[in-house]
């Protein structure tokens, strides 16, 4: 193994545990705690990916989430993900990641053919080049840009990982545990807050980590560790690493995703990957802190040039040299801190500083260090492919507009610093209006939207002290206003190296023949000749430039290019920034897994499942389960080697010559009580209800204020002033809701109550002639015969010791009844029924044998009850009263719902009476009548009549009453079928309706 | 996600309710001649107002009560709740 770029007891990784892992197949060693991106430095790898669109070589240019290149796909427990930042990525044993965005290989890649082809690039490429003809969108154009785009693959297998979602509240939520973060958490926390102190990193400090500080007598790594073990000892704190608040939504809503598992090499046993956290915090400090800016200058996006505070990093923390040989390129005084680092570790750096005659603390120490400085100096541009060879460097004059003196120095990084832009992302999202600050040449926050301050460097203040003071005031004054107490612990003093000012300079400009790309947006290739392109072109508002270049897109939201994006635009509209303004910053600050935003809701989980208590029964007797709703249903019972067709005509067939039972706990019951209670029904459905007598049911329709049909049911009256209404397994819930409604808001002055009681009863419908015989050896001391419990009657009765309640209804058409007992005694109902019913031939019925005979008989369901129809398009006009007004009544006389031709339920039954109709044919008067064939109507269900034993269907076609003993023809293209049928009565069985009155 | 202050439970999230549209729209009495426009007005006719508006939320995963929400359209600023038949000021 050689870590040739690795420092000796430097930095804060475990050496005494190495880890090894691949990198586009090649095994690498690192230790435990480093990145993907340590650990590559470290071997000497800075080639890691190819650029978006040119496909040039790309390396490693930040340290953490400000990442724009080094994004990887990781392969973990056979498992794909994506849109990995190899910055924030720990490595783990077994660890395997590869570039993406290049063919056949990082080194190799064809794609960068692109870059000798830029000319041919511009901004907005793709909207000149893919306009014509438009047939070409769709099989040609869009699968090329399609392949050529994206950081990586998702994968296509169900993804095996397990992720929560948590809600939690508290009082003060912190989002970065820099310095402020710190500081203001220990405040808030000691004046009683409940406090959540998130922190991106493995490690919290933030900035502390790698700044030569001293606060209360302290190393600024040792504050830190300090002050995180006494939060983590209180019971109001919850301190998370590894946890990114990525969003800032309505009335203090955060979200934030943790990494609980990401970092090891398999999720633990009871532990998930990831977990969302959605946050409801009373209060808010953002100290998200800031991200280095970079210098604009020829091809700065070679590997090699990187973030002057990423090259610290990548030394303080993990003991990692980005080069040996490194060139910083500053214009403020944090370049000196990272040149000052590689002196004392041996490396000799060479600064260039654009200002001309700076004086602070840090540059004393610098120039006592005995490190070159070259002052009024800059990088023209970087050489070198796959990474830095040498530079170009050349003295620059002080109004910032000519170059002298080029020269080409060797070096194998440039590390650049154009000084730092705060982190106002969730501020924001918060709907905060950024104000631009002069000072700083960047946008901070403005006034508050939502309960939310911004501190420290986040907020543009970039000195130690000011910072920790601001910040434990901000803590305590926070938190005072939540508790109202007044704990105040006493702000530590602060030793810090001073600075003095940035200078404004942030792009070089060409030198005289150089036609130098040089690039703002490093993620999205976007280059100062795109920018100056697009305004040429006319682009003016600075939400279209970026839309037509795509700068600032993508996963870099603008992090490390906005603000030089912004300046260009200024400077070319001679406008400072300001006028320009800022692009919309969006959730998610960083790429989320849609994992952990799916949370556990997956596959059988994304709803409930609801289960009848006799659920195992079915189980037991091969029952095969359909979805209804949240329920699941027996569809139909197996035998033997039956399918679908012939097991439901054997259940239906049964019915109409012997018995079956159906379960029906499903449907919808809602009790409705009350003195006003057939009032309230009377104007809820279409019927009249006034003078229902107890012990009886009636059928009703409800209508929506549209005068379509809502739902229907039976609803019977049990007492004086209490009804058991019934719904559609469907509409249960939306009918209740829609009760509530007028209860509450429309006739408050009615005296009704209206109670779910679905799951309260265990249903089972009887059906068939057998059904009144079985009736009376389940009942023996009641008279069931039909003047005793006669059609639409109702009797309470005792069935083995278990209160029951018997409704005689029929949705079959056949003799029947209902029988309901308490839930509980669901499975005991059953099986007594199944006991006592063997010797009447009874078979268990499921969903498709109850839909063959409902359809046989006329009677309307949810598929004709489709959300179009009004009650005479089904049939139900009889229903409707003209004597009373109800829900829905006046949309009745709209002239469309009056019109003659209206679409109606009719019968359909095919000539050769053995081809099935698919459901959703057409029917049309002529099969080859030239597209659009003008249909009549539709095919609404489909079944086999077991009373005539050929296909019967039911539709609903134009004038459907004078259409009946028409011969017309069903179409159905998708099934490609076109099937001669003849009109017939949808009442096809029992039109008088006999037998349920039998 | 809004934080809505349901009158009987207190501060809920929004995923506890459902949305009930405009709660200004007022039923036309049952039994009352009314002309065509009217009934159209009351049935399809619904303002979209930027602002200050008073809408109708259903507390279903909790009270089971309608309330009224005098919500803010653009800036999601909740400035009352009302119980179903409680005066409006």
């Amino acid at each position: 193994m050689s870590q040739g770029f690795r420092l000796d007891n430097v930095g804060m990784v475990n050496r005494e545990k190495k880890i090894s892992f691949k990198f586009n197949g090649k095994k690498y060693f690192g230790f435990e705690g480093d990145t993907i991106a340590s650990a590559l430095i470290a071997n000497g790898v800075h080639l890691v990916g190819r650029s978006f669109k040119y496909h040039r070589p790309r390396g490693f240019f930040g340290v953490g989430v400000d990442e724009p290149y080094a994004i990887l796909q990781l392969d973990r427990n056979n498992e794909r993900d994506p849109n990995i930042r190899a910055t924030e990525q720990e490595i783990f044993e077994g660890l395997e990641v590869k570039s993406v965005n290049c063919w056949p290989s990082v080194n190799f890649d064809i794609g960068a053919i692109n870059n000798f082809l830029k000319m041919f690039f511009p901004a907005g490429f793709y909207y000149k080049t893919f306009m014509w003809p438009p047939s070409f969108w769709y099989k040609i154009y869009e699968p090329f840009i399609r392949m050529a785009a994206g950081f990586g693959e998702a994968s296509i297998k169900h993804d095996k990982e397990r992720y929560e979602h948590k809600y939690e509240y508290c009082d003060l939520l912190i989002t970065g545990s820099g310095p402020s973060g710190l500081a203001s958490a220990y405040a808030a926390a000691k004046n009683g807050a409940r406090v959540i102190l998130a922190e991106d990193k493995p490690r919290f400090g933030g900035s502390l980590l790698t700044s030569d500080v001293n606060i209360g007598n302290q190393t600024g790594v040792e504050w830190t560790e300090k002050i995180i073990a006494e939060l983590k000892s209180m019971p109001n704190v919850t301190v998370k690493n590894r946890s990114q608040v990525f969003g800032y939504y309505d009335h203090n809503m955060l979200v934030m995703s943790e990494r609980i598992s990401d970092h090891l090499p398999k999720t633990q046993k009871y532990l998930p990957k990831q977990r969302l956290w959605y946050i409801r915090a009373n209060e808010v400090l953002i100290s998200s802190g800031s991200i280095e800016r970079p210098l604009v200058f020829g091809n700065n996006d070679t590997p090699g040039v990187m973030l002057s505070s990423a090259a610290k990093e990548y030394m303080k923390v993990y003991g990692v040299l980005v080069g040996k040989k490194p060139l910083i390129f500053t214009n403020n005084d944090s370049g000196y801190e990272t040149a000052i680092e590689f002196k004392k570790n041996g490396v000799n750096p060479i600064i260039l500083d654009t200002r001309s005659d700076p004086s602070s603390d840090i540059i004393a120490e610098a120039k006592n260090l005995n490190i070159e400085i070259r002052f009024s100096y800059v990088v023209v541009a970087a050489k070198g492919y796959k990474k830095v060879k040498s530079a170009d460097i050349a003295k620059i004059s002080d109004d910032k507009k000519e170059l002298f003196n080029i020269e080409n120095i060797e070096c194998d990084c440039i590390c650049v610093s154009g000084f730092w832009t705060p982190s106002i992302h969730l501020a924001s999202q918060s709907g905060n209006k950024s104000k631009f600050n002069e000072k700083i040449d960047a946008f901070v926050p403005d006034k508050s939207k939502q309960k939310e301050n911004t501190i420290g460097s986040a907020n543009g203040i970039f000195t130690l002290e000011e910072t920790i003071k601001d910040a434990f005031d901000k803590g305590f004054d926070v938190s005072n206003k939540i508790t109202e107490k007044n704990n105040k612990v006493s702000v530590p003093t602060v030793v810090e190296k001073k600075s003095t000012d940035h200078d404004k300079f942030w792009c070089v400009p060409l030198p005289k023949g150089k036609s130098y790309k040089r690039f703002l947006d490093f993620q999205n290739d976007v280059a100062v000749s795109d920018i100056e392109l697009a305004l040429r072109e006319g682009f003016r508002s600075i939400e279209h430039v970026k839309r037509y270049t795509t700068l600032g897109m993508a996963t870099d939201q603008g992090k490390t290019s906005n603000l030089n994006g912004l300046q260009l635009v200024s400077d070319i509209e001679n406008k400072v920034v300001p006028q320009v303004g800022h692009t919309t910053f969006r959730p998610p600050y960083t790429p989320v897994s849609i994992g952990a935003i799916v949370g556990r809701e997956v596959g059988k989980h994304s709803k409930p499942t609801r289960k009848s208590p006799m659920h195992s029964w079915h189980e037991k007797n091969n029952a095969v389960f359909v979805d209804a709703g949240v329920w699941l249903r027996p569809r139909y019972y197996k035998q033997g080697n039956e399918g679908l067709f012939e097991a439901s005509k054997r259940e239906a067939k049964n019915v109409r010559q012997n018995v079956g039972v159906c379960d029906v706990t499903t449907l919808g019951k809602i009790d409705v009580k009350g003195p006003d209670a057939a009032e309230f029904l009377n104007r809820v459905y279409t019927n009249a209800w006034l003078k229902l007598p107890v012990g009886k049911a009636r059928y009703g329709v409800m209508l929506r204020e549209d005068g379509i049909v809502m739902d229907d049911g039976t609803t019977t009256r049990i007492s004086e002033n209490h009804y058991h209404m019934t719904t559609t397994t469907a509409q249960a819930a939306n009918v209740l809701s829609h009760l509530e409604y007028y209860l509450q808001l429309v006739w408050p002055e009615l005296n009704v109550n209206v109670v779910s009681t679905t799951e309260q009863w265990a249903g089972a419908a009887i059906a068939g002639p057998n059904s009144r015989k079985l009736l009376m050896k389940l009942f023996p001391n009641l008279d069931v015969s039909n003047e005793g419990l006669p059609f639409m009657g109702y009797k309470e009765a005792d069935l083995f010791g278990v209160p029951a309640k018997i409704y005689r209804i029929s949705f079959s058409g056949e003799l029947a009844y209902e029988i309901n007992v308490e839930s509980d005694n669901g499975y005991f109902m059953w099986e007594k029924i199944m006991e006592v019913g063997k010797e009447f031939q009874i078979q268990p019925y499921g969903t498709e044998a109850l839909s063959t005979l409902r359809i046989e008989m006329g009677h309307v369901a949810g598929s004709e009850l489709d959300g179009r129809t009004i009650p005479y398009d089904a049939s139900l006009e009889g229903l409707v009263s003209k004597k009373k007004d109800f829900i829905g009544k006046r949309s009745l006389n709209r002239s469309a719902f009056t019109s003659t031709d209206r679409e109606k339920l009719v019968g359909v039954v095919p000539i050769d009476k053995t081809t099935s109709i698919p459901e959703g044919s057409y029917i049309v008067k002529d099969p080859k009548a030239k597209l659009p064939n003008p249909k009549l109507g539709h095919v609404s269900a489909s079944c086999w009549s077991v009373e005539y034993d050929n296909p019967f269907s039911l539709a609903i076609i134009k004038d459907g009453k004078n259409m009946i003993g028409q011969k017309l023809f069903a179409m159905s293209p998708l099934k490609n079928k076109t099937i001669p049928v003849e009109i017939v009565s949808s009442h096809y069985v029992d039109p008088e309706g006999k037998r349920v009155r039998s | 996600m809004l934080y809505i202050n349901c009158p009987h439970c207190g501060l809920r999230s929004q995923n506890e309710f459902a949305y009930g549209g405009d709660a200004t729209v007022k039923r036309p009495e049952l039994n009352k001649e009314i002309s065509d426009q009217e009934w159209d007005n009351f049935v399809y006719l619904r303002k979209s107002p930027r602002g200050k508006h008073l809408e109708l939320w259903h507390h279903i995963s909790g009270c089971r009560q309608w309330i009224k929400v005098e919500r803010d359209t653009s800036t999601h600023e909740i400035f009352k709740t009302y119980k179903a038949n409680e005066a409006i000021e």
